[in-house]
Formats: structure tokens, C-alpha cells, sequence
């Protein structure tokens, strides 16, 4: 496995890669103390403020019964009408440090539930996190990722961003 | 294979990286794409290929020299894809800075009113 911290946010670096052919596993630091972070995760006001994932959706319904085996539910909604919804129990509650839970979309396009391991470690003050997402199988993950990249190439998609990224700005250079 | 499958599986590779980071610079026949590798022409040809079928490069006519020149919309195709990725944690996580901010400030002024 490799990693790569990708260009972009001058605030913070999200680092983006495959541990292992079923894995995907963000990191990021946040300059702020580990239970604020975890609370950022865990309670629904908190969430609803930030989690709305890609431009136009919005984390519309966020309910959290956090106990181990306690259900997650999450609904984002669009602009235009579309509404997603997911699905959850958790497995681990650990506050400030872990977050184990399963995931599974009401339109299953992750091939099964994934099960997801939020870790936060304090780092002089700040707190590095480390999301990992575990697919049912690489197949899944492959998909979910939005490609049919054959399974076994536990390629570093960060990896490949940095560089086609810098490929980019060196022929943008020359241009 | 479909097309991302092939630019990702043919960019695995440091070597054919290289080559096209050499030929962002322009078209290069098969004996200057050699020179700065420690590796014979056949292997560089062979690397060429997997570059060609992918669909990264192509070959020019002229049968002695056959240049081989960068085909750009596969590569920008792949990055869109990474990028679509990575902005919608960034797009969360920035969010996120903001709110971990506001609950700090919040905090500080609760602090300093006891």
C-alpha cells in the first residue's frame, strides 16, 4: 500500500487510499480536540450541519440511537426532488477514540452492507482521523468506487490523483 | 476491460508514468523515449504498447521513426473520476473544520463567562 497526500485544501490534507482490495480509508486532521470531533460523528444537530456529501444533496434526516447494536438512520435529499437514504447499527462505540458501524444504502449500490471504523487519534492538540469503509467484497467496492478495476490491483487511487494531477498542471505549464 | 479500467491498469506502472510525463513535452520516437530508462528498446516497446491499447498514446505513420504523441482525454477522464471522489469528502470535511470552529469559539466564550 502507498500513500500520497493529495493537493487541494490548504487547511488540511485528506489523504485517499486501499488498504486492501475490499478497503477504501480517508484520513484527515482536524484542529480540534478528539470528543469534539467524535461528537461531530455522532450527534445528529452536529451532522446534519455537515454531512451532505456531494454538491446539490443535503443530510435531511439524521436519527442515531447510539448504543452497540442502537440503529442509524440517514436520509440526503436533493434540490431537485431525489431523496437517498442509508441504513445503520453500530458495533463499537468507543468515545473519544472509535466508531464502529454497518452501512447499507435502501438501494444497495455498495453489493451489500459495508461496514465502516471511524478511529480518531490525538495529535498535540488535533485530532487525526482515520475512516475506513470495508465493502463485501472487492467487486463492491470496485463498483461503489465507480469503476470495474479487477480486483488484486490494490492500487492507490491517491496515488494516481497527485500524479495525473501534476501531469496536468506540468502540461497546463507548457501549454 | 472499459476505458478507465485500462488507463488505471496501464498507469500502474512508474515506468510508463514516465513515458508519458515525457511525452506531455512532446512527441519522442522509441530511442529518445529509452534513453533516460536503463532498459532496451524491446522493453520500452513493449510498455508503449500496453500505453497504446489503453488508449494514452498513439503512434505516428512514418514507418522508420513511428513518434509516439500523449492522447490527453483518457488521463483527464481518470482525474475527473479521482476528483468526483475526493471533493465530496473534501466538501464534508470543510464543512466540518467550520463547524469544529464555531464550537471551539462557542466554548472559549462559555469558559471565560465562569
Amino acid at each position: 500500500m502507498s500513500t500520497t497526500t493529495l493537493p487541494g485544501s490548504t487547511v488540511a490534507t485528506l489523504t485517499v487510499t486501499t488498504p486492501s482490495d475490499r478497503e477504501v480509508q480517508i484520513t484527515r486532521v482536524f484542529d480540534a480536540p478528539r470528543p469534539m470531533v467524535f461528537d461531530c460523528w455522532t450527534v445528529p444537530e452536529l451532522l446534519k450541519s455537515w454531512l451532505h456529501g456531494p454538491d446539490g444533496w443535503r443530510l435531511a434526516i439524521c436519527e442515531i440511537d447510539l448504543r452497540v447494536g442502537g440503529a442509524t438512520r440517514y436520509v440526503w435529499q436533493h434540490r431537485d426532488g431525489r431523496s437517498m437514504g442509508m441504513s445503520g447499527a453500530y458495533r463499537e462505540i468507543v468515545r473519544p477514540s472509535r466508531l464502529v458501524a454497518t452501512e447499507l444504502f435502501d438501494e444497495d449500490w455498495t453489493g451489500g452492507e459495508t461496514v465502516g471504523t471511524v478511529i480518531f487519534a490525538e495529535q498535540t492538540g488535533k485530532t487525526l482521523l482515520t475512516q475506513t469503509v470495508l465493502y463485501a467484497s472487492s467487486a463492491a467496492r470496485d463498483s461503489a468506487l465507480g469503476t470495474g478495476m479487477t480486483s488484486g490491483m490494490a492500487q492507490s487511487y491517491a496515488q494516481l490523483d497527485a500524479y495525473l494531477t501534476s501531469l496536468q498542471d506540468a502540461a497546463k505549464g507548457a501549454a | 476491460m472499459n476505458q478507465l479500467d485500462a488507463t488505471f491498469a496501464a498507469l500502474a506502472d512508474p515506468t510508463r508514468r514516465a513515458i508519458l510525463a515525457r511525452l506531455i513535452e512532446g512527441e519522442a520516437s522509441v530511442m529518445e523515449l529509452a534513453e533516460p530508462f536503463a532498459m532496451s528498446q524491446p522493453s520500452i516497446s513493449k510498455h508503449l504498447k500496453v500505453l497504446e491499447s489503453a488508449g494514452l498514446i498513439s503512434r505516428g505513420r512514418d514507418a522508420q521513426r513511428r513518434p509516439c504523441r500523449l492522447e490527453a482525454k483518457p488521463l483527464a477522464e481518470a482525474n475527473d473520476w479521482l476528483e468526483r471522489y475526493r471533493k465530496i469528502w473534501e466538501g464534508n470535511f470543510q464543512r466540518l473544520d467550520a463547524l469544529l470552529g464555531a464550537m471551539q469559539a462557542n466554548k472559549t466564550a462559555g469558559d471565560a463567562e465562569q
